[in-house]
């Protein structure tokens, strides 16, 4: 199942890890100011009707 | 329905938010079989080892790096000429994507260069344009951040971009442009693989599902991101009408 890498084992192995480090670090950063930014809007939208 | 109809905010909120579940599903459907595909399934290249394997990482991000700069370049010409604002937020969505995708590009390469040709590096014409137009993404964020008035923020990026997408541009004709260099040329052919010079088809299959699933995957992170942007906006401007 596991593939033999051999001699460049370190480089495919470092080249998908920081991939994955990335996308996943740009994934979450995006997830979390979409999730910040409704919740404000949701706020001060509730705020502009109760007035 | 006409393009223009996604210039207005409210229309582009409500169809964003109906197609992003799905374009995100299928993103998911597509990258990781690809990658676990290419990675797990596929033999090692009689010339380069199990390096080739980095193929499937590296190609699609340096083809995702130069395209989204080059609809950077689209999007902030119609903020220039139409003055929609949706079209300068997705240039500003799309720009963190793309800088992420090029340094991904460049320490693949890097990686990858190290036991191909000997070196992490050299100042070959499509590395150094590649490295340059990471500096322009750079700066081009940099720049958003920098100015408060929205408008204003808009056109001086759009300016940067502009001068930037030609750098987007040598990062894909470098090696026709001079010849020379240690990156090859164009070596993914998208219509016939096994070509002469080019990818066998038992990599060019996977390498292809990659492409998609990268490219999906652009596309749901520009809709989320537009949409944060969109929703930063108003939230500015209800916080200036309360002020």
């Amino acid at each position: 199942m596991l593939p033999d890498l051999g001699k460049y084992a370190v480089p495919v192995l470092s080249a998908y890890a920081s991939m994955i480090v990335l996308i996943v670090g740009l994934i979450l950063l995006s997830l979390r100011n979409a999730k910040k930014s409704k919740a404000t809007l949701a706020r001060l939208e509730e705020k502009r009707k109760a007035k | 329905m006409s393009i223009w109809e996604f210039a207005n905010p409210v229309r582009f909120m409500r169809l964003s938010g109906r197609v992003l579940p799905w374009i995100t599903g299928l993103a998911i459907l597509t990258l990781i079989p690809a990658l676990v595909w290419g990675y797990f399934f596929t033999p090692n290249d009689a010339a380069q080892g199990a390096t080739v394997k980095i193929i499937y990482v590296h190609v699609p991000t340096a083809f995702l790096a130069i395209n989204i700069y080059l609809m950077m370049f689209v999007t902030s010409l119609i903020w220039l000429i139409r003055r929609h604002h949706v079209s300068a937020l997705a240039a500003k969505a799309a720009a963190p994507i793309g800088a992420v995708m090029t340094l991904i590009a460049l320490i693949t390469g890097a990686v990858w260069g190290q036991p191909m040709w000997g070196t992490w590096w050299v100042w070959d014409p499509r590395l150094t344009s590649f490295l340059i137009m990471f500096i322009f993404y750079i700066g081009y964020i940099a720049l958003w951040a920098a100015i408060d008035e929205a408008d204003k923020a808009a056109d001086l990026t759009s300016i940067l971009c502009m001068i930037g997408s030609v750098f987007a541009i040598i990062s894909r004709y470098a090696v026709n442009f001079w010849n020379q260099g240690l990156h090859q040329g164009t070596s993914v052919p998208l219509l016939k693989p096994g070509t002469q010079n080019q990818v066998a088809a038992v990599f060019w299959q996977p390498l292809m599902l990659s492409i998609a699933g990268f490219f999906l995957l652009f596309l749901a992170l520009l809709l989320l991101r537009t949409r944060t942007e969109i929703r930063n906006r108003r939230i500015t401007a209800l916080r200036a009408r309360e002020a």
